[in-house]
């Protein structure tokens, strides 16, 4: 053993590291992104979570609970409510995954409430997403201790305490929640398994659109069909729709063999095959030509390999895969709103969990298409006919 | 090889034609006309600018003034035309060696738009042209230099071009290989009536090869003529070369009044004498460092050379420039 070998060997890859500009950013630039990404990712309080309120009642129980609702509304901001007439169409909604929840106050409840009769109002929860539902379950059996608490009212001098609240006696019957699950339990990995799909779609992206596009260019292969008749558009299209088809293939690949793992039940079914397809199609075709947007002008080989792992917390983590983006700050909810991860991993959470069918993923489809074609626009403008 | 005196009509025309990298001229300037059928060769060092010059002609890169026509297509409002009319290989090797020889050929002519009846014929004759049908469908990475260099010449005819461009066809293969190019390009020449624009920087290839030959350095062109008349223009039909010490400091002067001498030069230490009688002449230089007690290392004489060629247009020579650093193309820096 040699030192100054080693310190040759030192000396040569001190020099290479802080003449890779890329390399350093990314070095220290992933942890911190992963330190503020992941740091915020999971266990957040869940906010503005979109809920259903039937009230087939109108009675003054009925009157609370809206007022608590609301408040709950206003102040910490959990959910927000829309209110439906007719319980159908909010199930119609809850099952297409528009709304997480549905508080249905049934006819009779304040005649119940008279005749303490079990009053019941029901929380109808789509259990595929537990972590949002739970937050809002918390909010409601606040809200019902408030209802099923004694009133408070202004005491004038002179009079005395109602009886119940001097007792502590309960006024009317207490009113119960009654939790409703639409689906069988969902186990974490079925959770998961959108986000897997959605990951192998992205890595083939990465791979294909990022690492070997670049390192063809490094090594010369482009120049040999630039300087045939090949148009920009021509090229730009054709690169995508490879990568996209291999994306699709990956994220076939991992969706049966996922499907098979986790479970998911008739994972053969013809029509959820055929909204399956277009969902990972569409995925596929964003992610490929985001990926071809961010490489068009780069040219060193180390830059798709040192922005891999950044991109991968940037871009996984706040789609809602891991934790509902229920529970985001605002930053991190603005990242969810551009990322086509959020899209596909709703898109296939609805098909591969709650079979939804087309009415729960359109307008997934719509916004991953409209990313496609944005990506694909601007890589063919950005795109260097020249060397 | 075609003679450049037949050849009337134009492929390639050259109208100061320049290229600036910042503050770099990579070419200053550069005009000439190519004759159709001809190969015409365009040589110079590392970083004289052939390679920036071949891009700009074959629509790679923009110039940055002056125009050219290629084929008769303007390179710059008609570029798609000349893309049509023009095959290239690049000094790169830039065939796909994840394919096989004849998916890389499928390929270009596919992006050709080849009629697909007559692609595997054309591939097949192709491929067999260039001594490759025996591994037409093994993947090019196992393929040598040579061989690819040699798919990629194949390649560029997929679609019949009337004007071929190769920048440094040779540049990193062993001697057999570089000879096999060559006799290829002969063939070509012979069978395909291409017109043939090379760039190299090796004399004996550009002698070879060649109808005529333009001398690039620094980004100009400081002459363009056949070989044959290239040499000719150099005073002296031949040259002596000599190395000496102990030499006085008129001893330069001294030779020049020696007979039949038309020019000295000494380039780094080595005195380059060119005379129209190289054995008469090592006769008299001999006898005046025997009087002048001068110590003579090393006396040779051959007939003018290109480097001559080189060494009298731009006063260096080209084999200290080849492979020199200082002398790099340094364009991609400017991207």
């Amino acid at each position: 053993m040699r030192f100054y070998r080693i310190y040759a060997i030192i000396e040569r890859d001190m020099k290479k590291f802080f003449r890779s500009p890329a390399l350093m950013v990314a070095s220290m630039v992933l942890p911190l992104v992963q330190l503020v990404v992941l740091g915020y990712a999971f266990g957040g309080q869940i906010k503005n979570v979109h809920i259903a309120l039937v009230d087939d009642d109108h009675g003054a129980e009925a009157r609370q609970i809206r007022a608590d609702l609301d408040a709950v509304a206003a102040g910490p901001k959990t959910f927000y409510v829309s209110e439906y007439s007719h319980l159908p169409d909010a199930m119609l909604d809850l099952r297409a995954g528009f709304v997480k929840a549905i508080v249905y106050i049934p006819p009779d409840l304040s005649q119940r409430v008279l005749r303490a009769d079990r009053p019941r109002v029901a929380f109808i929860e789509d259990n595929t997403d537990n972590f949002a539902v739970s937050g809002v379950f918390e909010r409601i059996q606040e809200i019902q201790t408030d209802l099923n608490g004694p009133e408070i009212a202004a005491i004038q001098p002179g009079e005395t305490m109602p009886k119940g609240l001097a007792t502590g006696e309960r006024l009317p019957a207490a009113v119960s929640i009654q939790p409703v699950e639409v689906y069988p339990y969902i186990e974490y990995i079925k959770y998961l398994l959108a986000g897997s799909v959605s990951l192998s779609i992205f890595v083939v992206a990465m791979i294909g659109g990022g690492i070997v596009f670049i390192d063809d260019k490094a090594r010369g292969l482009h120049e040999g069909y630039l300087a045939t008749p090949i148009g920009k558009s021509d090229l730009i299209l054709g690169l995508i729709s490879a990568g996209a088809l291999k994306g699709l293939m990956a994220g076939l690949t991992i969706t049966f063999i996922g499907g098979l793992l986790a479970g998911i039940e008739r994972i053969w079914d013809p029509v959820r095959l055929f909204y399956l397809i277009i969902v990972l199609s569409c995925t596929a075709l964003a992610m490929i030509s985001m990926m071809f947007l961010l490489m068009v002008r780069v040219n060193d080989p180390l830059v798709p390999r040192a922005i891999f792992g950044v991109l991968n917390t940037l871009l996984f983590f706040p789609s809602g895969a891991i934790y509902p983006t229920e529970g985001f700050p605002k930053w991190l909810r603005a990242i969810s709103v551009v990322d086509p991860f959020t899209y596909a991993v709703h898109a296939l959470k609805n098909l591969l969990l709650k079979n939804t069918g087309l009415p729960g993923i359109y307008s997934d489809i719509g916004i991953l298409l409209l990313f496609s074609l944005l990506f694909t626009t601007l890589c063919v403008a950005l795109f260097q006919r020249q060397l | 090889m075609a003679s450049a005196e037949n050849t009337t009509n134009t492929a390639i025309e050259v109208d100061k034609l320049t290229k600036r990298f910042g503050d770099f001229v990579a070419v200053d300037g550069v005009s000439f006309d190519v004759h159709d059928g001809e190969v015409f060769g365009l040589l110079g060092p590392n970083g004289a600018g052939k390679t920036t010059l071949i891009r700009m002609l074959t629509t790679l890169t923009l110039p940055s003034g002056g125009t050219a026509k290629v084929g008769g297509h303007d390179i710059i409002k008609d570029a798609t035309a000349v893309r049509n009319t023009i095959g290239v290989i690049p000094q790169a090797l830039t065939s796909d060696p994840e394919l096989t020889a004849r998916e890389n050929m499928l390929f270009h002519a596919k992006i050709y738009g080849v009629d697909s009846h007559e692609r595997d014929a054309l591939i097949n004759r192709l491929l067999a042209l260039v001594d490759l049908e025996k591994f037409a469908d093994v993947l090019v990475r196992n393929f040598s230099g040579g061989m690819r260099r040699r798919l990629e010449i194949a390649r560029g005819l997929v679609h019949s071009p009337k004007i071929l461009f190769l920048d440094e066809p040779t540049t990193g293969l062993d001697p057999v290989s570089r000879t096999n190019v060559w006799e290829m390009i002969h063939r070509l020449q012979d069978e395909h009536h291409l017109t043939i624009l090379l760039t190299t920087h090796y004399m004996d290839e550009a002698d070879r090869l060649c109808d005529r030959i333009a001398i690039v350095d620094h980004g100009k062109l400081a002459a363009l003529d056949t070989p044959t008349r290239l040499k000719d223009s150099v005073p002296g039909t031949e040259v002596v070369e000599a190395e000496f010490s102990n030499a006085p400091a008129d001893w330069l002067e001294q030779l020049k009044r020696l007979p039949a001498v038309i020019e000295v030069k000494d380039q780094n230490g080595v005195v380059h004498i060119s005379s129209h009688d190289g054995p008469g002449l090592v006769g008299a230089l001999m006898d005046v460092a025997r009087q002048q007690k001068v110590t003579v290392h090393r006396v040779t004489v051959q007939g003018t050379t290109l480097d001559d060629v080189f060494l009298h247009y731009t006063g260096r020579q080209l084999r200290d420039e080849v492979g020199s650093g200082a002398k790099l193309d340094i364009s991609h820096l400017y991207k």
